[in-house]
């Protein structure tokens, strides 16, 4: 079966990427391949067929989210000597925070349903633009602009931080 | 899986990526010798008659000359950048309707590589990934003036992006779809969207000049202040492959530009034809349309001078965005009205 083929490579080189992101010593690449890592992910919801999906998280992602980083991490020009010192203790307890995490997932996620095949659970064209919208706009339309309102929330604390204070003149 | 549509699409690829790499190597001699025109001079002319074999003369002294990497550089990624910068160029042209379907060997060929349902958004994932050709090579020069014109072209490829996306949603509430087929389709013979949408019109295409990096928004190369910009350190093909992939983009922008608002491969009387007739005119029709923006884009280039780069922010930021978004509320109240929702 080619799509169950193209599903495990695509799992599988995601999981190395994302790992990479971990393992890089620089803090450029780390970047770099948590970019791959979201490529990848996006080759996953074509397959589940969910292309709006899949191009919004490239665009939001990958395009726009990732270039903020990459910008600060050029400006910053970190290096091994500018690299601030982690103590022991904070290393041990961040290993143990990301464990805990790692098996809520586990937990969570364990008696989902998987199929065999590879493909994804019920309609198939769940993911299609038309029935997202349907079910954004009809069913889940006050999360949707709560979420909305939220963002435009942020936008406007963003641009009053950004904002210089102008000199108060008695 | 269909064999013969395999070999169908395949054959599409490799000529709409000759077709690409043709009309940007003659964008080259094309923009010389409009520019000579223009400020009344010459313009190439040894090469061949009218000097019509310039561009194949530039790329053989690209390939011949030396391939220098600089000792600080970060080698993979100094690659990496033109390649991503070429690549993101041709691959938006894989979504773009050329015209009405063909008829050949008793099957119908759709002149499209793929249709996706997302067309519109898979353009404008692409321009956003474009941005890190830049920035990757940029900053794997390790040079100053490299990394100011990588910043300074990502800035604005983002800044651009946005009164960009809210033009198109216009357009796509005008069509009622985010694919490019039916995009083209609901503007059959002169219904173009051009007249419905004016202001709409005039913010994609300065965002279109911003986006491909061309005059008067070319501050990331901007000489006087920043040497070569981002491809300072660049050399040989690496190089041309930089400023080979601005004209793919600028042809693609074109292309997408006809697409949204000159109605693609439709013209007035294109009802009279049928068959491989209509196939044939509608892509000619297509590629005229193509060489006349590119033609435009060009035009601008030679006659307007560079921005400021605040004068660029003040414009994306304060100007475009506020426009669009003020043409996308007038358009859906009118749209709304005309769907009849304050009538009861």
């Amino acid at each position: 079966m080619t799509a169950e083929l193209i599903n495990w490579i695509l799992g599988g080189l995601s999981i190395g990427s994302a790992l990479m992101v971990v393992f890089s010593k620089h803090p450029i690449r780390s970047v770099l391949y948590l970019i791959v890592t979201f490529f990848l992910v996006s080759g996953l919801y074509i397959m589940m067929n969910a292309q709006f999906l899949a191009i919004v998280n490239i665009i939001v992602y990958a395009g726009a989210i990732m270039v903020l980083f990459l910008f600060v991490l050029m400006l910053l020009n970190l290096n091994k000597a500018t690299e601030p010192k982690t103590p022991l203790l904070v290393m041990l307890s961040s290993v143990g925070a990301a464990g805990i995490f790692v098996l809520v997932l586990i937990a969570a996620l364990k008696d989902s349903f998987i199929q065999k095949s590879g493909q994804v659970a019920g309609n198939l064209n769940a993911g299609m633009v038309e029935n997202l919208g349907e079910l954004l706009f009809k069913k889940y339309i006050v999360p949707f602009e709560i979420s909305s309102i939220l963002f435009i929330a942020s936008m406007v604390g963003a641009v009053l931080l950004a904002k210089r204070e102008k000199p108060i003149i008695d | 899986m269909d064999t013969a549509l395999l070999i169908e699409k395949l054959v599409l690829v490799v000529v709409l990526f000759l077709v690409s790499l043709g009309i940007a190597a003659y964008s080259t001699y094309f923009e010389r010798k409009l520019a000579a025109w223009i400020q009344d001079r010459v313009g190439p002319d040894r090469a061949g008659p009218f000097g019509i074999l310039q561009p194949i003369a530039d790329g053989v002294k690209m390939f011949m000359k030396e391939d220098f990497t600089p000792k600080n550089a970060d080698r993979w990624l100094f690659i990496l950048g033109p390649g991503i910068a070429m690549f993101t160029a041709l691959i938006t042209s894989s979504i773009v309707p050329w015209g009405t379907d063909l008829y050949l060997f008793g099957r119908t060929i759709v002149l499209q590589v793929a249709d996706f349902n997302i067309g519109i958004l898979f353009v404008f994932g692409t321009i956003s990934i474009g941005v890190y050709g830049i920035m990757i090579g940029g900053w794997a020069s390790n040079n100053k003036y490299s990394l100011y014109g990588a910043i300074r072209a990502s800035s604005q490829m983002i800044s651009y992006e946005l009164a960009m996306g809210i033009s198109a949603i216009t357009i796509i509430m005008m069509s009622g779809s985010l694919g490019l087929t039916d995009i083209v389709k609901s503007q059959h013979g002169m219904n173009w969207n051009i007249f419905y949408q004016p202001v709409c019109f005039l913010v994609f295409f300065i965002c279109a000049l911003a986006e491909t990096n061309r005059a008067p928004f070319d501050l990331p190369e901007c000489e006087s202040e920043l040497i070569g910009g981002y491809h300072t350190e660049y050399s040989s093909m690496k190089l041309g492959l930089f400023l080979f992939a601005e004209y793919v983009s600028m042809f693609v922008s074109a292309a997408i530009i006809s697409i949204l608002f000159f109605g693609g491969y439709n013209f007035p009387g294109m009802d009279h034809f049928s068959g491989n007739t209509l196939a044939l005119l509608s892509v000619l029709v297509f590629f005229a349309k193509i060489f006349f923006f590119i033609f435009v884009i060009m035009w601008i280039r030679w006659t307007i001078p560079r921005f400021r780069f605040d004068q660029l922010m003040h414009l994306g930021w304060k100007v475009l965005i506020p426009i669009a978004i003020i043409n996308l509320m007038l358009t859906g109240i009118v749209i709304a009205f005309h769907e009849g929702w304050f009538l009861n």
